[in-house]
């Protein structure tokens, strides 16, 4: 006797599937809007007969924006301020969960405190203090204000505490000073967790719009969310060269996630599911 | 119970291949003297040198503006040049600023309506793809939290074209599945209609990065707890309430509070898809972009300050209550 399919599964896979089709949609309808005609783009709900396929709008974006630029600028500033970032926080990581030392605890709340705080209530003096500093519309004003993520050394702490003290010590007998113990033994055994925080860091700025949209005036600096806003005022009407160059800002960030795909989801769950 | 096996061998590995890095390390500085003053010194004052270089900036881009918003939104400012001390009254305006409400209203509206869509739907297909039968788990996985790759900013831009009256794959979608919708819902320039635009959007956007965290969650939840239950004649709906809802009470209040806190922070959405705007009669105003007009449009960066910190206490506030209410501090030691 076979046991009876439970009535539940079917309708399980069709409000799985349908929700997952309706997830996708948006994203498949962009892919298909960069490849179709302005006369196309409403006429085809998706994507248009093979021989309708144009480069039209790709063409037309890079006539009406130096995209190559925005692109350059916005890698540049994500990949510094992701190597920053990791340098400082697994290092502050490793010091946090591997030594006892006086004021921890202190550096520890503090820590925790501005986690609370949003990061718009700082942004107005963050101004005032960069303007002083002379880094209004420069690249350093975007990266040294991100240069350090207190979410970044939580994590790191969190990965480093599951290091065997005996291999720190191990190697601390075999004449290791404290900075190599870091380099060459904390570092290598964090692999997962450097994949999963360089990924979340890398999209952190990628995406990131409201402070570079404060500091940034000139146009040949602008990163892509705030060159590709700039391009939605001025050519509003223009939605398939809008949409080749949402598909083109995204792909990066997109290629990464598939290469760093497992690391990141145990990233970004280690610290809620640990709690 | 899994994500141990799964977790273990691969921690083995890691400390082998560090066991070797270790010899093949230790093989260079054989040749030193193994206890001098330096290397007692070192030891010493390493945790404090690894955390120098993020104190310094913590301190300066971190602390400093943190303390210093707090006096500065005791002055009012014309840009970051010209102060003038104003004690209070920048809160007292705000109490009484029209649009500085308008823009709590929507944010508050927002915030609620998505994160009651959100979680739940989240928590639901948590648990639908945990399923032990489930086949196609990884592609689902992937499609439902596909949308978090695209970052806000490019959300907005794309959703504003999807959004489009008449031709826009939203109203035809719309219109296909209930041909009283008419074509052309005007989303983002009917005040009535950017809200529920915004929500929309945002429920796109997250109930897959939400749905990770109760999927990791639920993987955590001791299976004989079910078989327990079932064994005590309980059905599914109160499985749900007696096993599954306290199994994952820690990481579904992690998700509530921080969900909360992201939807009182909306910007870029509304921002982008409104023209730099709050759009029709301020419907998709929010505090960020309202705090934005003021400290950057118009230069007032102590009032900008005073919006800040209101910001920020009244999110403290309904964190603690989400807390209070979900009892994250009856049982301690979470």
């Amino acid at each position: 006797m076979t046991r009876a399919i439970h009535p539940g599964r079917p309708i399980a896979y069709v409000l799985l599937f349908a929700i997952a089709a309706l997830t996708l949609v948006p994203l498949i309808w962009l892919i298909a809007a960069t490849v179709k005609g302005p006369d196309d783009l409403f006429h085809y709900s998706f994507f248009p007969p093979l021989n309708r396929f144009t480069a039209h709008n790709y063409q037309e974006l890079f006539s009406k924006m130096p995209f190559f630029r925005h692109l350059a600028n916005s890698t540049f500033i994500a990949s510094t301020t992701v190597v920053v970032q990791l340098f400082f926080s697994s290092l502050a990581g490793f010091a946090l969960a591997k030594y006892n030392f006086k004021g921890k605890n202190a550096v520890m709340i503090l820590m925790l405190g501005t986690m609370m705080i949003p990061g718009q209530v700082v942004m107005a003096p963050l101004y005032e203090l960069i303007y002083r500093l002379g880094l209004v519309d420069t690249y350093p004003g975007l990266i040294i204000p991100g240069a350090v993520s207190v979410f970044g050394i939580f994590l790191f702490r969190q990965a480093i505490l599951q290091v065997p003290n005996e291999l720190l010590d191990a190697a601390r007998i075999d004449g290791c000073s404290e900075f190599r113990i870091y380099w060459d033994v904390v570092m290598p055994v964090s692999r997962p967790m450097i994949g999963a925080f360089c990924l979340i860091s890398f999209m952190g700025t990628w995406n990131s719009f409201l402070w570079p949209q404060i500091i940034l005036h000139n146009n040949a600096r602008f990163t892509l969310p705030i060159a590709l806003n700039q391009l939605v005022g001025l050519y509003q009407q223009s939605y398939g060269m809008l949409m080749a160059g949402t598909l083109l800002s995204v792909l990066p960030v997109i290629i990464l996630f598939m290469l760093l795909q497992k690391e990141f989801v145990a990233g970004l769950t280690a610290g809620a599911v640990k709690g | 119970m899994s994500t141990q096996d799964k977790v273990e061998p691969t921690q083995d590995k890691s400390v082998a291949s560090a066991n070797a890095v270790v010899r093949r390390a230790s093989d260079h500085v054989d040749d030193t003297p193994p206890r001098s003053r330096w290397f007692a010194l070192q030891h010493r004052y390493a945790p404090y040198l690894f955390l120098l270089p993020f104190l310094i900036i913590f301190a300066t881009f971190g602390i400093y503006p943190i303390v210093k918003s707090l006096i500065l939104s005791l002055y009012a400012t014309n840009g970051p040049k010209d102060q003038i001390f104003v004690g209070l009254s920048n809160f007292r305006f705000l109490l009484s600023d029209p649009e500085f409400h308008t823009a709590v209203w929507n944010t508050a509206v927002f915030a609620f309506w998505s994160v009651f869509l959100q979680l739940p739907l989240a928590l639901g297909l948590a648990m639908l793809l945990s399923a032990k039968w489930l086949k196609g788990r990884e592609f689902l996985r992937l499609a439902f939290f596909s949308p978090h790759l695209v970052g806000q900013a490019f959300v907005a831009v794309l959703f504003m074209v999807l959004f489009v009256p008449q031709y826009g794959l939203i109203n035809n979608g719309l219109h296909a599945v209930s041909p009283q919708i008419p074509l052309d819902m005007k989303w983002l320039s009917e005040a009535g209609l950017v809200m529920p635009a915004l929500v929309l959007t945002s429920l796109w956007m997250y109930v897959g990065f939400n749905m990770i965290y109760f999927l990791a969650a639920l993987q955590a939840v001791d299976r004989e707890l079910y078989e327990a239950a079932m064994v005590d004649g309980a059905n599914a709906w109160h499985q749900f309430w007696a096993v599954t809802l306290p199994g994952i009470r820690p990481v579904a209040v992690f998700v509530l509070v921080t969900a909360t806190i992201g939807s009182f922070q909306l910007f870029e959405l509304p921002f982008i898809m409104l023209n730099n705007g709050g759009g029709p009669n301020n419907a998709g105003l929010t505090i960020v972009m309202y705090l934005y007009r003021t400290g950057f449009e118009t230069g007032d960066l102590g009032y900008a300050s005073a919006i800040g910190w209101t910001l920020a206490l009244g999110v403290m506030a309904i964190s603690l209550i989400q807390m209070r209410l979900t009892g994250v501090w009856k049982r301690g030691g979470e």
